[in-house]
């Protein structure tokens, strides 16, 4: 009579589990997610002086001193809930919100990071900024789902004399 | 981003400095594959998602690798600068990536 009894809350957790992931995933994915923009909005009013163009001539009247290669980068990974939502929103298509902020969160750290060395290595400006996005293959045997996203961001540092 | 000695641009030339001499094409890569802790990590880390730091620093320890192939050809070359420069990953296998750089090997004043 008693004697199902341990595997049957094993079956339970098994049950269980994947929603306790994906709830997991949800709190803590949130609460990291509007941390990651608090700090973007922060950093990117810090560094708003380091300008940035995707022109690969400086503008005309920066004297300039040197030039220098620098580059951010980021990889960043979806949480489990969003990617649930996004599964199902594949189903109707349209927007895929919980994507577009991932990406967005990415650019905006990749871009922060090539104007923090940037700035750290003395240049006033980045001219012929480029910015690329690269999908690493996933760690799950079966090759679905995505391990992460790596955008880089990179261009060349100005030193100007102005 | 260091090797100073050889000046690096992504832009056409660089810039406050003129092109005498061209040299041509030289490039730089590397495959690394992440290894078994960084994997487990990341995996725990895609649960909740954000930035998976170990990968940051492996694809950029990747990247410096590939960029130091890159300047040694345009050191034997016998350039002093690399300019237009373009970086490449691509996800060549499970769990390994390639990270690929190419410019123009020039001689600047």
């Amino acid at each position: 009579m008693d004697g199902p009894e341990p595997f049957d809350s094993l079956a339970w957790l098994r049950l269980l589990l994947p929603f306790a992931l994906l709830a997991l995933g949800f709190a803590i994915g949130k609460v990291i997610e509007s941390a990651h923009f608090r700090s973007l909005r922060r950093r990117e009013i810090h560094w708003r002086r380091v300008q940035v163009s995707t022109l690969s001539l400086p503008p005309q009247d920066w004297r300039v001193v040197r030039a220098g290669l620098v580059d951010g980068s980021v990889v960043i990974s979806i949480d489990h809930w969003k990617r649930m939502v996004a599964g199902l929103r594949a189903l109707f298509g349209g927007r895929i919100r919980s994507y577009e902020s991932l990406l967005e969160r990415a650019r905006r750290e990749a871009v922060l990071r090539m104007k923090e060395s940037a700035h750290a290595r003395g240049f006033h400006g980045i001219v012929g900024a480029r910015l690329e996005t690269a999908r690493l293959a996933s760690t799950s045997r079966d090759g679905k789902g995505t391990a992460g996203i790596e955008i880089l961001a990179f261009g060349t540092g100005i030193e100007a004399a102005r | 981003m260091r090797g100073e000695a050889i000046a690096i641009s992504n832009t056409e030339e660089i810039p406050g400095r003129q092109v005498r001499e061209l040299h041509g094409l030289v490039s730089g890569s590397t495959v690394r594959a992440k290894h078994i802790g960084r994997d487990i990590m990341a995996g725990l880390k895609n649960l909740v998602g954000g930035e998976l730091k170990g990968y940051t620093e492996l694809l950029q320890e990747a990247r410096q690798e590939a960029l130091e192939r890159m300047l040694e050809q345009a050191r034997g070359a016998g350039a002093n600068a690399v300019v237009n420069v373009r970086f490449q990953t691509s996800s060549v296998a499970q769990g390994a990536a390639e990270l690929f750089a190419y410019g123009t090997a020039v001689t600047v004043e």
